[in-house]
């Protein structure tokens, strides 16, 4: 008997059902589990709740009126971190037309060869319960961006700032397909990479970025 | 990995006698136990949470079967392919298999403790094919041949000197007296080398947090952002994930992940948690062609149904041991094998079979703190007891443990004798003891009184100040 069907012969005539429910049901269903009450709040409340949340995690955050106001943004940071103005960018159609080299930054779109010091990514939605930013994979938003470079710029619409996790997925189940809804990669982000594995010392900056910065854009209207 | 637990009370009188450990592990009592509180307190629905993650993995484990089936038609289904390995050797093989069709020669690695049971690196560095482990302790006990001393942090015992000796040991082609003073300067010089190596790499190895069902979907959860870049660089990536980590639903695994950062680190959530499904899909400008996904039983499928099943509810998030006050004395490499601490102790019996382990079910006082903090509510005191019982049963208990329990047994059947000659040897030892109350050293009990006093019994039994306060039997 191959593999497969030995294991799964094995498990069959061992298991103990419990009978509660049907797994073809539960797949179907998707049923939440408990959600922390704390998210569930007014727009404002989210908004609020994911900059003191993504502040815990070591993350910065700027609010800008409208997507014009990112290319200025981002210099003002890369400035004032001490950092060369270049930075490679998401090829995302909310950045398509902005004007990288009247705010003197050289933008170059596409996914990073490991050699970027900044990156600036599109993220889908962010979560205010923890302050986690959710960037999908995609030929808008690759996936290098997030772990490539060593300064991590995210532009985040404030529109879409949810309450818990559990809205992301409802949102992704709406607008694919049934059959493959998930892109190769869904990144949930909390704050910059790091690492406590020397003596138990926090330190930022592991192998993936070590600054997270937010952009969190009001709607254009 | 080979495993030395035969040898564990060689190991334990080791461990005690090591220094260096002993500052690493007070370091650790103080650390993640208080965070993991904090991190507790500040989610009121925590407790409530903890019972879901437990019904979750109940009802998977009641259906595993027909997850496992699920989760491997939407990996097909996704591009991806889902391999089964009966044991660890039919896993390596399979492994192999993949990356020499990659004509791989360097594999990028995430920390995988399913990755330590295969023993991976070995077989591939004895294939020609060089592995390199990407998270920064994992990195650093590589280079020094060492197993994992922890489950989330596996260089816990080392001291940065001990970190600095290993780079300037291995770091070839840079200046021998370079300032290595610093925990920074370690990381910095690791990121930059591991930098290349990532880039370098033709496959990408991961472990797997967890396995969607209802997606084919694999979870990976770590601070550094290594498994994003093992999984998204090369061109081929290979995921090794025992049975039990499957879930219904994204929503199943959202209610494991609110337990699982806090439980382990006290982070309200790990920085980087991914949801990976299948090969980058044709558009995509980043990730890999291939998606392989090995599923290793290694006695797992037998532990369905029996007494052990509880603890295939585990998801690897270290609060037993960082709670444990057995761990907090002996360390990791001490029971012998890839696990360790109080979940070692029952899973490690179950998948290298209870005679070579035989003395890891002892070795705890059935504390039950490692149960208080499990966030998926596993029995294992309980479990522990199950093991002694079964030891017994086999006549694998030694001499004297036999013998005792049985003059043991003897005088708790005899409650009126026990009671008569309790209270002689109370009076006695009392008048033995004198003024100081206690003994420096006693025949027969100088494993206690080795290391400290015995106090002497004061006063009267607990029973028999109960009938005087005429309590109710």
């Amino acid at each position: 008997m191959n593999a497969r069907d030995e294991i799964l012969g094995r498990l069959r005539r061992n298991a103990r059902r419990d009978g509660a429910q049907e797994p073809a049901a539960r797949l179907a269903a998707h049923p939440r589990g408990t959600v922390p009450a704390r998210s569930a709040l007014d727009h404002d409340g989210r908004v609020a709740l994911f900059m003191a949340e993504a502040g815990r995690v070591d993350a910065t955050v700027a609010r800008l009126n409208g997507t014009a106001a990112i290319p200025a943004a981002v210099a003002r940071y890369l400035e004032d971190a001490g950092l060369a103005p270049a930075l490679r960018t998401a090829p995302h159609p909310l950045l398509a037309g902005l004007d990288w080299a009247g705010a003197g930054l050289d933008a170059r779109p596409g996914a990073s060869d490991g050699h970027d010091v900044a990156g600036l990514n599109v993220a889908i939605a962010g979560v205010a319960e923890t302050g986690t930013l959710v960037l999908a994979s995609g030929p808008e938003t690759p996936t290098t961006l997030n772990f490539l470079p060593d300064a991590d710029l995210v532009v985040l619409r404030e529109a879409d700032i949810v309450g818990a996790y559990e809205d992301v997925w409802d949102r992704l189940r709406a607008a694919g397909e049934d059959a493959g809804f998930m892109p190769r990669n869904i990144n949930w982000v909390t704050g910059p990479s790091r690492t406590a594995d020397i003596e138990q010392t926090l330190l930022l900056g592991a192998h993936g970025p070590r600054s997270l910065h937010i952009l969190l854009v009001r709607d254009d209207g | 990995m080979e495993s030395t637990t035969r040898a564990f009370n060689d190991n334990v009188r080791r461990a005690i006698g090591d220094a260096g450990l002993r500052r690493s592990l007070d370091k650790l009592g103080h650390g993640f136990p208080v965070k993991r509180r904090l991190a507790a307190e500040r989610l009121p629905e925590f407790e409530t949470l903890r019972d879901e993650a437990r019904d979750i993995k109940n009802h998977v484990l009641a259906n595993l079967d027909t997850y496992l089936a699920a989760f491997e038609a939407k990996v097909t289904e996704t591009g991806g392919q889902v391999h089964w390995a009966r044991d660890a050797a039919e896993a390596r093989d399979i492994i192999l298999a993949v990356c020499r069709d990659a004509s791989a020669r360097t594999v990028t690695k995430s920390k995988s403790m399913i990755g330590e049971e295969l023993a991976i690196n070995d077989h591939l560095e004895a294939h020609g094919i060089q592995p390199i482990e990407t998270d920064l302790g994992e990195y650093i006990i590589q280079l020094r041949h060492e197993p994992p001393a922890h489950i989330l942090a596996p260089a816990i015992h080392l001291s940065k000197e001990q970190v600095a000796d290993t780079f300037r040991a291995s770091h070839d082609g840079l200046p021998r007296d370079r300032d290595l003073e610093a925990p920074e300067t370690l990381l910095k010089e690791a990121r930059a080398i591991l930098r290349e190596k990532f880039l370098a790499a033709d496959v990408g190895l991961t472990g797997a947090n967890m396995l969607v069902a209802e997606t084919g979907s694999i979870v990976l959860v770590t601070n550094e952002g290594n498994a994003d870049l093992t999984q998204t660089l090369p061109r081929v990536q290979v995921v090794m994930a025992s049975l039990e980590k499957v879930v219904p639903t994204l929503e199943d695994a959202t209610t494991l992940l609110r337990v699982l950062a806090r439980s382990a680190t006290g982070q309200e959530q790990s920085v980087y948690t991914t949801f990976t499904t299948g090969p980058k899909r044709a558009e995509d400008p980043d990730g890999p062609d291939a998606f392989h996904v090995v599923l290793l039983d290694n006695g797992r499928s037998g532990m369905v149904g029996g007494d052990f099943q509880d603890m295939l509810r585990c998801i690897r998030c270290g609060a037993c041991l960082n709670h444990c006050p057995v761990y907090a004395t002996i360390g990791g490499h001490a029971y012998g094998w890839v696990y360790s601490g109080p979940m070692g102790k029952v899973l490690i019996p179950n998948l290298i079979g209870m005679e070579t382990a035989k003395d890891l079910p002892n070795a705890s006082s059935l504390c039950g703190r490692c149960e208080e903090v499990c966030p998926m509510r596993i029995p294992l005191p309980r479990m522990l007891r199950d093991w002694r019982r079964r030891q017994f049963a086999a006549g694998q208990t030694g001499i004297i443990a036999r013998w005792a329990l049985k003059s043991w047994a003897f005088w708790a059947r005899r409650p009126g004798l026990y009671h008569f000659f309790a209270d002689i040897k109370m009076r006695s030892l009392a008048a033995a003891a004198g003024r100081r109350g206690r003994f420096r050293s006693m025949v027969m009990a100088g494993g206690w009184t080795g290391s400290r006093d015995l106090p002497a019994p004061q006063g009267r039994t607990f029973q028999a100040q109960w009938d005087a306060r005429g309590g109710k039997r």
